[in-house]
């Protein structure tokens, strides 16, 4: 299981990405950050540490939960349905710009549900998304504005990212997934 | 027509047999039962080894529903399925509509079960007119065409006064009144036994006192008068103790229990499928104690018959919620498979005593000259296989409806044939081999 | 599909079509629903209070008895995950004319709903009802049996002040003999682990509720000493025919809760009442509109928890998908 990112490297990446995002928005006012459950809310709190400490200025920061929103949710006749979870948004995102995180940007069809999602809670200025890893697939128009790192894969390879806050370690690796499951 | 049914066990506990007997018939008449009778002519019926031939059975409680509920049943359907379960007489109540409290009901009754042919059907009329409970039915007019006995089955006999006159009056008949005991205001807007179940389920509870408190009445009314009272469809262990102490007294009390109510608990109610229509009858499944009491009462001489309380009702009535569906389950083609697998194989009774609970009481009780196969008695006979295998299919059942909890059960016991008045009416193919009985 | 990189969530679901009676259910499917219900709650907080997850499926409410508040807290809970909403009441349906239930369900199947909401007067209802149709039942109170929901908005209210309900002592006062809510609740807190008494008159009191894991008294006092919570159950003035007590007025007097007979219990004791509630009967004014009554809370939970319900059944039975 070849790791594509250890510890050290993925925090350089976020700080890398921090400064990216200050240079693009020019500092930090008017700026949100949002998480995607599970792992891209951490990822959204370390990457609001890692602003404040350049920019001295805290972020708001918030944890969308898109399961209510998923495509596939109820495409299938019967089977058990998946767990939803919070979503912590204590904050207006109106004529916010908001920083959207997830750990990999795949098929692009978890963004599609949270960009709806957001917009349910109301009218941000701009939606920008950032992601660990790209692993290309895309099944929808979406492009990230913010990338970790770049990772061409195959369909029958699986990117497994592993943080301290949900398992224990930071690293990310890619996996040749055993066989297909139905 | 002669017929020698030879080498069968006999079990006659009137004339006090059982064992190997012939059993010599001539028309409707048994002729002799002895060993080793020769054939002189007759045709001769080998009896099976494993096959009991008794005195007819004879349900002393049943509903056929004609005139007025021909959807659920009818005469001739009922008989047909009273065969089946190898009896070869029934008696009926009167709760049809109308009401069998005038002697054409009682006329129109016979008639329907001359021309189905079966089994032989005993009307038994209504103790009040309509039975509403205020004014007594032309008890002599409905004893001459045919009743032998009176009841208001389905509710009790209104008030202890007019218990009182019923008894007085039918007593004159040498006629038991037969009474369907249960206190309407302790009933209440019941539908289930009153316990842990009902309550759990949510369902009104009738407890087991509605009952006994009746039944109470109705003995003590009984020793006053010296009429015979007849405790029907008895499930509670208080009726049990009331009939018993009654019974020590010298009342004339006698007592029936039905099958499901030794067999089954108001456990039913929530297992294996909860609010089961089918499960719902008054009296109502009562608890473990109560029915374990029942099969005491039954091993121990205090209860007198076994009945079925067949109550056939259309599909569509119990396809409803529990509350409104109406009471009562089919049980004339279950009766004798539960008898044998529930009774006497567990060795509660010997077969000599199941055929006085289903035979020679309920005759003794109505007054029928049935229940014995003595020398010159009528032929009515059942041929039953101890240790046949059944298991209940009520899509077979030759009654019109099929509510009954008992489908799927797989019990030991069954009926070989029947035969009615000389005449076999039903034969069990698959236990006897096609035509042995004919 | 598997290579997602969407968490994939801990397989934990109900595995049912139905949601009959709490009685169906575990403790770890209890807790299920109400952490859903806690995800759903913040969903009617937002300015859009509106999510698409049950867009396309559509939930019949079948109401036979009227009930303003249940029916329309289900009806909040589907339109905001989205799903087509059908009301049918009783008097309004064919019902009037002789139909009976089961003809109503089917005319019903006919039009494929997913899910069905039902209320009705007859215990057992439910169970009739998901033995004859393809949708899911979803029980919304039948006869004296069950009100599951009603229990799970409860026990909802109930975590969000007491973390915890095991080990709580919470006490049900009032006619329980009639009360679905009695049912739905005891199933539910004696699952979860609390210790569950049950106060009321001897006349009112369930053949045989002690096997159900509760202690039964007489004295109110006796239930309310120590308390977490007091569970108040609506006296059905409709249903008491003047045989089960004398008159409201002694019912009060004997198991009113009054802010004397509360003191009893816990410093932090909350009062509950599945409305609609009589005012001076079994519960004082002065204890409703109090300072530990959590009644209103309870109205709004309602929604949550329904709307995690009907997330949670939408998927189904399991032993429905092919094997
Ligand atoms: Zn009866």
């Amino acid at each position: 299981m070849p790791i594509i990112m250890d510890a050290d490297r993925m925090g350089r990446t976020l700080m890398r990405i921090a400064h990216e995002i200050i240079e693009r928005n020019r500092g930090v006012d008017g700026l949100a950050i949002v998480g995607i459950r599970t792992r891209g809310v951490f990822i959204a709190r370390r990457l609001a540490k890692a602003l404040q400490q350049i920019a001295s200025e805290p972020v708001p920061t918030g944890a969308l939960d898109i399961t209510l929103y998923r495509d596939d949710l109820m495409r299938h006749a019967v089977g058990p349905q998946p767990v939803v979870r919070r979503t912590e948004i204590p904050f207006s995102i109106d004529d916010q710009k908001v920083v959207l995180v997830d750990d990999v940007l795949y098929t692009g069809r978890t963004i599609r549900a949270a960009l709806d999602a957001l917009i349910d809670f109301g009218r941000p200025k701009e939606i920008q998304l950032t992601v660990l890893i790209d692993r290309g697939h895309r099944e929808l128009p979406i492009k990230a504005d913010y990338v970790g790192k770049n990772v061409p894969t195959s369909l029958k390879e699986s990117v497994h990212v592993r943080l301290i806050e949900t398992d224990g370690t930071d690293e990310i690796s890619v996996d040749n997934v055993p066989e297909e499951k139905s | 027509m002669k017929r020698l049914f030879k080498g069968g066990r006999v079990v006659d506990p009137a004339n006090g047999r059982d064992g190997l007997f012939d059993v010599l018939i001539d028309g409707d008449r048994i002729v002799r039962v002895a060993k080793d009778i020769p054939p002189d002519g007759a045709h001769v019926v080998d009896v099976p080894a494993g096959f009991v031939v008794v005195p007819g059975l004879f349900d002393m409680h049943v509903h056929l529903r004609e005139p007025g509920q021909e959807h659920k049943e009818t005469v001739a359907t009922g008989t047909a399925s009273a065969v089946v379960g190898g009896f070869t007489a029934v008696a009926c109540m009167p709760n049809t509509t109308p009401i069998n409290d005038n002697a054409g009901v009682t006329e129109y009754i016979l008639q329907k079960a001359a021309q189905a042919g079966l089994a032989r059907v005993y009307p038994i009329g209504a103790v009040s007119k309509g039975s509403n409970g205020d004014q007594l039915a032309d008890i002599a007019e409905l004893r001459a065409a045919g009743c032998v006995g009176v009841s208001d089955d389905g509710r009790p006999v209104k008030t202890a006064l007019l218990m009182r006159r019923a008894l007085e009056y039918t007593a004159m008949f040498n006629m038991p009144v037969l009474e369907h005991c249960e206190d309407p205001s302790l009933k209440g807007e019941g539908v289930a036994h009153e316990g842990y179940h009902a309550s759990t389920l949510g369902l009104r509870g009738i407890p087991g006192v509605a009952e006994s408190i009746m039944a109470q009445r109705d003995i003590a009314l009984a020793e006053l008068t010296g009429g015979a009272v007849h405790i029907c469809h008895m499930s509670a262990m208080e009726s049990l103790r009331a009939v018993r102490e009654g019974k020590g007294h010298g009342a004339r009390v006698t007592c029936e229990v039905a099958p499901h109510h030794f067999t089954m608990t108001d456990e039913a109610l929530a297992s294996p499928v909860s609010y089961d229509t089918n499960v719902k009858m008054n009296p109502p499944l009562r608890a473990a104690a109560d029915r374990d009491e029942m099969l005491k009462g039954i091993a121990d001489g205090s209860v007198d018959c076994i009945a079925t309380d067949h109550a056939p009702h259309h599909y569509d009535e119990k396809k409803v919620e529990f509350d409104v569906a109406p009471f009562g389950i089919v049980g004339l083609e279950t009766c004798v498979p539960i008898c044998f697998d529930r009774l006497v194989h567990p060795g509660l009774i010997t077969l000599s005593r199941l055929i006085e609970l289903l035979s020679v009481n309920p005759s003794r009780i109505l007054n029928v000259a049935s229940g014995a196969l003595s020398d010159g008695a009528v032929a009515d006979i059942t041929i039953l296989v101890p240790d046949l295998q059944v298991t209940v299919d009520p899509a077979r059942f030759k009654s019109k409806s099929r509510n009954t909890p008992f489908g799927g059960w797989q019990l030991k016991g069954g009926v070989a044939a029947t035969i009615v008045g000389g005449r076999t009416v039903y034969m069990n193919d698959a236990a006897a081999g096609a035509g042995r009985f004919k | 599909m598997t290579t997602r990189q969407v968490e994939a969530p801990p397989i934990s679901a109900l595995r049912h079509k139905d949601l009959l009676g709490i009685s169906d259910l575990t403790a770890d499917e209890i807790l299920l629903i109400l952490d859903t219900a806690e995800a759903m709650r913040e969903i009617g907080d937002r300015p859009i209070k509106k999510v698409p997850a049950l867009r396309g499926k559509t939930v019949v409410n079948l109401f036979f008895e009227a009930s303003t508040r249940t029916r329309t807290s289900f009806e909040i809970a589907e339109k905001r995950l989205s799903a087509d909403t059908l009301n049918i009441a009783a008097t309004a349906s064919s019902v009037v004319k002789g139909e009976t239930l089961v003809d109503t369900a089917l005319n019903l199947e006919a039009m494929a709903p997913d899910m069905i909401v039902l209320r009705h007067a007859a215990s057992g209802a439910c169970h009739l009802l998901s033995r004859i149709c393809r949708a899911g039942i979803i029980n919304a109170g039948d006869g004296m049996h069950e009100h599951p929901t009603q229990a799970l908005l409860d026990a909802f209210t109930i975590r969000e002040h007491k973390k915890s309900i095991a080990g709580l002592k919470v006490a049900i006062i009032g006619d329980l003999l009639h009360s679905r809510v009695l049912r739905s609740n005891v199933q539910l807190l004696t699952k979860l682990g609390a210790d569950v008494w049950v106060s009321g008159p001897p006349t009112l009191m369930p053949a045989g509720i002690e096997r159900q894991g509760v202690r039964k008294t007489t004295s109110v006092d006796e239930a309310v000493e120590g308390a977490d919570v007091v569970m108040l159950l609506r006296l059905q003035i409709e249903r008491m025919q003047g045989m089960f007590f004398p008159s409201l007025r002694e019912y009060f007097t004997v198991f009113g809760m009054t802010r004397e007979r509360l003191k009893l219990a816990k410093h932090d004791v909350i009062i509950m009442h599945p409305g609609p509630m009589n005012r001076g009967v079994e519960i004082d004014s002065e204890v409703a509109d109090g300072p530990y009554s959590v009644i209103l809370e309870q109205v709004s939970n309602g929604v949550s928890v329904r709307m995690a319900v009907l997330y949670l059944l939408a998927g189904g039975a399991e032993h429905e998908t092919a094997v």
